[in-house]
């Protein structure tokens, strides 16, 4: 958590007493900082039962389900946000879960390490191998992030998508780099997004 | 022997009667004009009466659900891994209520205690009570016990019934509520095995139409494959595969007259005798139809989430992956019409291969969830 620079964005995006569903919750950290400092009223998802202890330890609201299975049970605009932090690189179908989470939530959260950083750009053209880092220690062939992707890929998803992006934040040791090029400089990024 | 296990056990416990002259309407619309419930307590209620649990049990449990009647049982009562001091039900903090049922064969009024009209065994008289009635039984019982508020109300499969009409039926009684292996009402599969079980008592000549009492009998055989039938129906069949597989018990197919030849077999004629030995068969019939009627969404016209809406507990839904009798999807169609009518509720399915007995048995992630969760059900 501490190499990840999306928390204090979304804890500062996400409203006062805001009905929030957060897709792939795990120990439940960022949802119980949600309850904790801005009121929500929070549902968590998440398949990992070891998970789901944690977070059910934490007093929060737990639902054991896979995200990519249409995610049915949740009617349209349930929520105030629907949250996907650092877990859309897992998915095996991120762009339907991106289209189906704006339509459940008024708006959507979603951050996600950015892999046009320069130090993975460097990492494969020097070493010519899958870039590992601290906060992505895995190996290609033994990973769960099987779905990486750039800042400039994931705005041209939604624009294809026709997702509506509202505000973007980055993150990255040099601040100023991070926000004038994000896709080289940022080491996450996240996006208010919905459904124009 | 009790010493040996009883660290973290309640020890030893001793079951109570109480005695209700107050007629009890019965959805059926008859009446019980009078009748006994016996129920065990386990931990202390506090100054402020806000600690009570309430356990409710399912088709073959009874009251007695944690801890032993004497030092030489053999077996604790049915949920001992489930509450004692420091368990997941924490009786060092919880003042926890397990209410029999009343039709039941273990002390409360029921088809083979005495009628006082007849004098004689009620057998095929008493009447036919639901989940509605014992729910009203177990209000009144936490009355006359001077509590006004449950902290919460737990049951798993027909006990999970229970509470979920507790949440429906009284919700301001309630503030939490944990529903588990239960169903919002049966599938026809499902009542189709609680009738062909039926049916086996209904065949053995010694039913006598549920009067066999008054001849001194017992419709032993009916019971025996009755109990066969539900037995197989709760367990998986990996479950099955992995503790008997097609395991000989003389090593040869050569038959010996009615003796059996595989392993699950033996078990199986095993489990049907002993539950015969001790369970009543009116009960039996009573207790599967109590089942078949539960249907909670015909509160509200066929519609689970608004027939939910009343509630205002907190819920815990678990089920069990190999759970085929009340599976997993039954969980969560109460979850998703929880979440549909915006209750706060955590929905679990446990990994495991116990079948439908899998809420009854040990395991660590079931243990560790509820154990978590409980955390909330504060005294």
């Amino acid at each position: 958590m501490m190499l990840r620079g999306d928390i204090d964005t979304i804890l500062d995006w996400v409203m006062q007493g805001n009905r929030v569903l957060d897709l792939g919750c795990g120990d439940g950290e960022l949802l119980a900082a949600l309850t904790k400092q801005k009121a929500v009223s929070g549902l968590g998802l998440d398949i990992d039962a070891e998970n789901l202890i944690a977070a059910v330890d934490k007093g929060l609201c737990v639902v054991q389900q896979n995200m990519e299975d249409g995610l049915s049970n949740f009617s349209a605009k349930s929520f105030d946000v629907v949250i996907i932090a650092f877990s859309l690189q897992v998915l095996t179908r991120p762009h339907s879960v991106l289209e189906r989470v704006v339509d459940i939530g008024n708006e959507a959260i979603v951050s996600f390490p950015n892999f046009g950083h320069w130090r993975s750009r460097l990492s494969l053209l020097l070493s010519g191998r899958m870039p590992k880092t601290k906060a992505l220690p895995y190996s290609w062939f033994d990973t769960p992030n099987i779905h990486f992707c750039t800042v400039a890929d994931f705005e041209r998803l939604c624009d294809q998508l026709q997702i509506e992006i509202i505000e973007r934040k980055t993150s990255g040791s040099g601040y100023i780099l991070a926000k004038l090029w994000p896709n080289l400089f940022a080491k996450s990024a996240s996006y208010r997004i919905k459904r124009p | 022997m009790a010493n040996a296990h009883s660290q973290a056990s309640v020890g030893i416990v001793e079951p109570k009667s109480a005695f209700f002259d107050e007629p009890l309407f019965l959805r059926s619309g008859e009446v019980l004009e009078e009748y006994t419930l016996v129920y065990e307590t386990y931990g202390e209620l506090n100054a402020e009466g806000s600690n009570a649990v309430l356990i409710c049990h399912a088709l073959s449990g009874n009251h007695h659900a944690a801890g032993y009647h004497r030092e030489s049982d053999a077996k604790p009562g049915w949920w001992d891994t489930m509450i004692g001091p420091g368990k997941p039900i924490d009786t060092n903090r919880l003042f926890v209520v397990s209410s029999n049922n009343i039709g039941g064969c273990d002390g409360s009024t029921g088809p083979s205690s005495i009628s006082q009209s007849t004098g004689k065994p009620w057998g095929s008289l008493f009447p036919q009570v639901t989940v509605e009635d014992w729910v009203e039984t177990q209000k009144r019982l936490a009355e006359y016990l001077g509590i006004s508020h449950w902290a919460a109300v737990i049951g798993g499969s027909l006990g999970g019934m229970q509470a979920l009409e507790w949440s429906v039926r009284y919700p301001s009684w309630l503030n939490h509520c944990v529903v588990l292996a239960a169903a919002p009402g049966l599938t026809a599969q499902n009542i189709a095995f609680n009738e062909i079980a039926r049916q086996a008592i209904f065949s053995d000549p010694q039913w006598m139409q549920g009067d066999y009492a008054l001849s001194e009998t017992v419709p032993e055989k009916g019971m025996a494959l009755a109990r066969m039938v539900g037995h197989l129906t709760y367990m998986s069949a990996d479950k099955m595969s992995d503790r008997f597989g097609r395991e000989l018990r003389q090593g040869s197919f050569e038959p010996d007259d009615d003796e059996p030849i595989f392993q699950v077999e033996s078990y199986l004629r095993y489990q049907g005798s002993q539950f015969a030995g001790r369970f009543d068969a009116n009960t039996y019939v009573i207790m599967t139809r109590a089942l078949d009627r539960f249907d909670l969404a015909a509160h509200a016209n066929g519609n689970l989430t608004e027939a939910l809406a009343k509630a205002t507990a907190e819920f815990l839904i678990v089920s069990f992956s190999s759970d085929w009798r009340f599976a997993p999807s039954r969980s969560q169609e109460i979850a998703n019409a929880l979440l549909a009518s915006g209750k706060k509720v955590t929905y679990a399915d446990i990994e495991s291969d116990a079948g439908h007995d899998g809420f009854l048995l040990e395991d660590d992630d079931y243990m560790a969830l509820v154990s978590a969760w409980m955390k909330r059900v504060v005294s």
